[in-house]
């Protein structure tokens, strides 16, 4: 047993949120540096400059990337030799929040409740999604998810007939349909299988794989990947949704197993700011 | 095209745009989003005064990040506009001549646009540090207890936007079959 005061957790969700709004993980800024080479149209690479160099400002002057500095979503993979103390570990989490967006200067961006929509004031409660695991570690994962592109996400429940085919027209229904809105060049995180919540959970996931990386996954998943990103950058929405042929900037597939009458298909769908972070305590 | 121009739109500046013009944008706008729009449009709907003027004027789809000490604004980049559209025509029946944001309209906001003449900018969205070094001046108007929804009135610097939706019926953005 490996005891860990919750205050530790804390201070690292803390920093977690201020630095994951003003720098972007490495794979996605050369994800962005590279769209610019392979972007065709003239406005796109207008585009991918400015997106480049608000990159640049951003990290240079401490102000956040995007202004939608997201509600925080949390995975917290906690190994099952460790013993938290000090207090409980939701009210840690939530404080590590509260204290990040308020020190940091983050947009407050969530409301207590759907219909009342009255702000919280510290961008309190995140989202997390707890799993134990083996071990005496604790895996935090911070992923703060702006809405513009989170409302063009779907879920579609498929009929197994379907098949694979039927995966690929969801992923670009919901490509075509979030067009403009969900801030591209975008990643298209894919969730196949499970059930309806799993699908959800797995593609959102999936936002989080290093852009590119098709390890530990079925040759299917990967195949689908790679034809799936040229197929969303023929769509033509190019950067900002002006035209172009940079739409998206990585496709990731998560699958699970599933029940014998159905194929659950999740798309979420991520802009050019996908912010996420990994710390192991 | 590239165009300098100032704010408030007059009414030919705004009838002249055409969509893909390149404009940097000089002058004071109002900022207001989700939750401004609907306190504005109770007002409306109840024949009250409301706290802005409409006519003429030009508002910016956005809520801002924290300012730092000695900054007038945080990251300040443009929501998804469609979100507004329930309200839009409304406004537009009132004068209002330039919207800046980033997403589809309605066609109802379009048709509107061409009735009274109005204008729908894209500025670049997730560029919000960029785009924040063009705004000098943030005041809050009201609506403060709304945080980062509050209707502000920022002063802007040639700040970069391109035409999506012009008075003519024009829209940029293609339909993807």
């Amino acid at each position: 047993m490996r005891e860990i005061d919750v205050s530790v957790v804390t201070e690292a969700i803390s920093e977690m949120c201020i630095s994951v709004n003003h720098e972007l993980s490495e794979d996605m800024r050369g994800a962005l540096t590279r769209a610019k080479e392979m972007e065709t149209s003239q406005t796109g690479r207008q585009v991918l400059d400015q997106l480049n160099e608000n990159l640049k400002i951003a990290g240079e002057e401490m102000i956040p990337i995007c202004q939608d500095t997201g509600m925080a979503v949390v995975f917290l993979e906690v190994g099952q030799e460790v013993h938290f103390t000090g207090g409980y570990i939701e009210d840690a989490v939530n404080e590590g929040v509260r204290k990040g967006y308020t020190e940091g200067y983050l947009r407050k961006s969530v409301v207590s409740d759907p219909i009342e929509r009255k702000n919280t004031g510290d961008n309190t409660p995140a989202v997390i999604h707890y799993n134990i695991v083996s071990g005496d570690e604790v895996r935090i994962t911070l992923a703060p998810k702006g809405f513009g592109s989170e409302n063009m996400s779907r879920v579609f429940m498929l009929k197994p007939a379907q098949g694979i085919e039927g995966v690929k027209d969801a992923i670009l229904t919901a490509v075509k349909d979030a067009g403009p809105n969900a801030c591209p060049p975008m990643v298209v995180g894919v969730g196949v299988g499970g059930t309806f919540e799993k699908a959800a959970v797995l593609a959102k996931q999936a936002l989080a794989e290093p852009v590119g990386s098709s390890t530990d996954k079925p040759q299917w998943a990967a195949d689908l990947e790679k034809e799936m990103l040229d197929k969303v950058n023929g769509l033509g929405i190019g950067p900002a949704g002006l035209g172009g042929s940079v739409t998206a900037i990585s496709v990731n597939v998560k699958s699970y197993a599933t029940h014998i009458a159905g194929l659950p298909v999740a798309v979420n769908i991520c802009c050019h700011v996908n912010r996420h972070i990994t710390k192991i305590i | 095209m590239e165009k300098k121009l100032s704010l408030p739109l007059t009414k030919e500046d705004a009838l002249d745009l055409r969509i893909g013009d390149y404009c940097f944008l000089t002058g004071e706008m109002y900022v207001a989003r989700d939750a401004a729009h609907k306190r504005l449009f109770e007002l409306i709907e109840k024949g009250e005064a409301l706290p802005i003027e409409i006519e003429g004027e030009t508002v910016y789809y956005m809520g801002p990040s924290p300012a730092r000490e000695g900054r007038p604004i945080g990251s300040a980049g443009p929501t998804t506009a469609g979100r507004m559209d329930k309200y839009t025509p409304t406004l537009l029946d009132m004068g209002l001549r330039a919207m800046i944001g980033k997403g589809k309209r309605t066609p109802e906001v379009y048709e509107a646009m061409k009735k009274n003449g109005a204008v729908y900018f894209a500025a670049i969205g997730g560029a919000g540090a960029l785009l924040s070094k063009c705004i000098k001046r943030s005041d809050i108007v009201c609506y403060e207890d709304l945080g980062a929804e509050a209707i502000r009135r920022l002063y802007v610097e040639d700040f970069p936007v391109i035409v999506v939706a012009d008075s003519q019926g024009g829209v940029l953005y293609k339909d993807i079959e």
